[in-house]
């Protein structure tokens, strides 16, 4: 009887530590991929900068999981949704890999979690913009952390049309990131009683803007929206100083930018620029403690991108660890029911849609004269919260949830 | 105000001389092409890498050293030159005898260890430029006597007006020493047959070298004129070199005039491109190419062979 009963309770303290069994973490190893621009144009806004916040994410969290080992590795897929899907399949299928992150670019994010549909693995997008990811193309295994194109829209578009911009010319980048953005953005100047009175699509990358800031001044709409982003917008701001685009009445209005962008064109031609973004560093004590650690390691301060990349990793290892298994089916679900509490979201919400909804904010750009220096850029204007900020999951066309 | 299409003048005058403006940068980074290959038969893929360092080059002066814009239009060039030099004299005269598919590996090599390393050293997302204060205003441009009105005024950046004026200068000089003068006459020779003109004591392979520093001055002199205009980035010359090739095509490879009459004139016709049909603008020249290979084979200026 007693030997029974010994037998008995050995076994249910192996099912109930069932977690910490070999069965519970594939491959007895938690290996998190990085998949993220290295060299090229967004480098600087995701790139080693994601890698950097993937692996403090790890130190934080612990270093293990369920007793099993963190393993960090990235790779370059240099803005191409071709290279980063083998890699991404060579990760799952060859090396392990059980979570996919960063995936800048909007063509490669869309990409790379069909293959996480098909593999049965977790990606979270935190560098890739378009809200299709969450809308018709969305997935049961895919999330979208940092922002969107829809909640930049918002921020930024409903903004500009209150305090009087009214009626808009766009200057976009051909592709469907540019035409994404447009789209968002025009629902809601529309939706706010304004007007949309033309656009001009330029080839994607072009460094010189002045014959299309030409046709936004001559469209005498009274602001010129911005639908691309880096060294495309960088431009356009710097050359739109030129035409004096601004002291002739109109408004310029970034549509999506970093922390990174300003830093490059510098206040003064950066200054009084509206932006929404998901995170600033210069929020609140936690915000510029971990800002300070980045730095260290990284030589500059992050953008929403790379915190949004730490806020993913940390998410997806507390799911694992509320779930007990690795198995993405089972870590998606618990993910959707977690609250996101940390340096990048207080209260955040994962909608059933993969999106992390949090609250974004509207920030203006400082003058000179109101910064204290490098890095020292932004004023936040107001807080948007969360579900004003982010789509309706119901209205977001997900069948997933539908 | 006199108006076409319900728009002003003044619009179609300044779409006009912005297409002059990126038409000069063709021109200026063609002329290095056409001038390499005229007499080294190098496809010099690396124009565009250098024209970025130029670029640079100028804002690690001005930032460092504090060295102006003024001098940075000089000692640019000369250091690019000399970094010219270098490449020649250790790489590229190996190449000579060989393939021109060898000399546009060599180079296309350099481009991504140089852009690597740039991207690793200054980051991807670009680095701002003060252009001077006396280039930064506008200038306002009578219409008068085109349309016959007073009213009709333009106003330009002056610094585009100076890229413009610069590039013309710049041509005409380059223009003028290989086609006019003792030693261009030199040059054209030894590319003809460099055996006969060794044969009358001239040193050709330090002609060769000194054509390939020049090139590669000008790309850096390009860079440093483009500094003001846009942001610096790593990848600003690769984005710009492929379109520049396709000028040195049209106007005939290693034909001086006919890159910079193309230069000018494509331009143009990529401004026509940004009014008419913006979306196309990227592709115009690109249709163009294939359109007069199909017709001339060897270009619009080009002499067949």
């Amino acid at each position: 009887m007693f030997k029974h009963t010994l037998l008995a309770s050995a076994l249910v303290a192996t099912l109930a530590s069932g977690p910490a069994t070999a069965d519970a973490i594939s491959g007895d190893k938690i290996k998190i991929g990085v998949l993220t621009d290295m060299a090229a144009v967004y480098a600087d806004l995701s790139g080693t900068g994601s890698v950097i916040a993937a692996e403090m994410a790890v130190q934080d969290f612990g270093g293990t999981v369920l007793g099993k080992p963190i393993e960090v590795v990235s790779a370059d897929h240099q803005n191409k949704a071709d290279i980063a899907v083998s890699k991404a399949r060579e990760w799952i299928d060859a090396e392990g890999v059980d979570m996919i992150t960063d995936l800048v670019t909007s063509s490669v994010a869309l990409a790379v979690q069909e293959v996480g549909r098909e593999k049965n693995r977790v990606t979270m997008a935190t560098g890739a913009a378009s809200s299709q990811l969450t809308g018709k193309s969305c997935s049961p295994r895919g999330f979208h952390w940092a922002y969107d194109t829809f909640s930049l829209a918002n921020g930024t578009g409903t903004a500009v049309v209150k305090n009087g911009g009214d009626s808009w010319f766009f200057i976009t980048a051909d592709y469907a990131f540019g035409h994404a953005l447009e789209g968002d953005v025009s629902d809601i100047v529309k939706a706010n009683g304004g007007t949309v009175v033309g656009a001009v699509r330029h080839p994607f990358p072009s460094s010189d803007f002045a014959s299309f800031l030409l046709q936004a001044q001559a469209s005498g709409a009274k602001i010129v929206g911005l639908a691309n982003a880096g060294s495309d917008t960088i431009n356009a701001i710097k050359q739109a100083a030129e035409f004096g685009i601004v002291e002739g009445g109109q408004n310029l209005a970034g549509l999506l930018m970093f922390v990174t962008d300003i830093h490059s064109l510098g206040l003064k031609a950066a200054k009084g620029l509206y932006m929404t973004t998901g995170w600033y560093w210069d929020l609140n004590d936690e915000t510029r403690a971990w800002a300070a650690r980045f730095e260290q390691k990284a030589g500059k301060k992050p953008t929403m991108i790379q915190v949004g990349t730490y806020s993913a990793v940390l998410s997806y290892l507390k799911a694992i660890e509320k779930a007990g298994t690795d198995e993405a089916g089972a870590v998606a679900e618990t993910l959707r029911s977690m609250p996101v509490n940390d340096v990048f979201a207080k209260g955040g919400m994962v909608y059933a849609n993969g999106r992390m909804a949090h609250d974004m904010y509207l920030a203006q750009v400082k003058t000179p004269a109101q910064s204290s220096g490098a890095w020292d850029y932004l004023n936040i204007v107001h807080t948007i919260p969360a579900r004003q900020a982010f789509q309706d999951p119901a209205k977001s066309g997900c069948a997933v949830i539908n | 105000m006199t108006t076409i299409f319900d728009l002003p003048v003044s619009y179609f005058g300044l779409q006009f001389l912005i297409g002059l403006q990126n038409g000069a940068f063709y021109a200026l980074l063609s002329l290095g092409l056409a001038v390499i290959f005229g007499m080294l038969n190098v496809i010099n893929f690396a124009h565009g890498a250098q024209y970025m360092m130029g670029a640079f080059l100028a804002w690690l002066l001005l930032d460092i050293a504090g060295i102006s814009y003024w001098w940075a239009l000089l000692l640019v060039p000369l250091i690019m030159g000399l970094l010219g030099v270098v490449i020649e004299r250790a790489f590229l005269r190996w190449l000579y005898d060989l393939d021109h598919l060898y000399g546009l590996l060599l180079t296309f090599g350099l481009v991504l260890i140089i852009e690597g390393l740039f991207v690793s050293v200054f980051g991807s997302s670009g680095l701002p430029y003060e252009k001077p204060q006396a280039l930064a205003g506008a200038q306002r441009i009578p219409l008068a006597m085109i349309t016959g009105n007073e009213r009709d005024m333009m106003m330009i950046p002056l610094y585009r007006l100076w890229i413009v004026a610069v590039s013309i200068v710049c041509c005409f000089g380059t223009w003028y020493a290989i086609e006019r003068t003792r030693l261009g006459s030199y040059l054209r020779a030894a590319t003809e047959n460099p055996a006969l003109v060794r044969s009358f004591g001239i040193n050709v392979s330090v002609l060769i070298t000194l054509t390939y520093g020049f090139g590669v001055a000008l790309a850096g002199f390009a860079g440093v004129l483009a500094a003001g205009v846009q942001a610096l980035t790593p990848h600003m010359g690769s984005n710009l070199i492929i379109v520049v090739f396709a000028v040195v095509v049209i106007g005939g490879m290693g034909s001086i005039l006919g890159s910079i009459i193309t230069s000018f004139g494509l331009g143009i016709v990529e401004a026509l491109a940004r009014i008419a049909y913006p979306e196309a603008s990227g592709v115009v020249v690109f249709a163009i190419m294939i359109v007069v290979l199909l017709m001339r084979p060897a270009g619009l200026f080009g002499r067949e062979n």
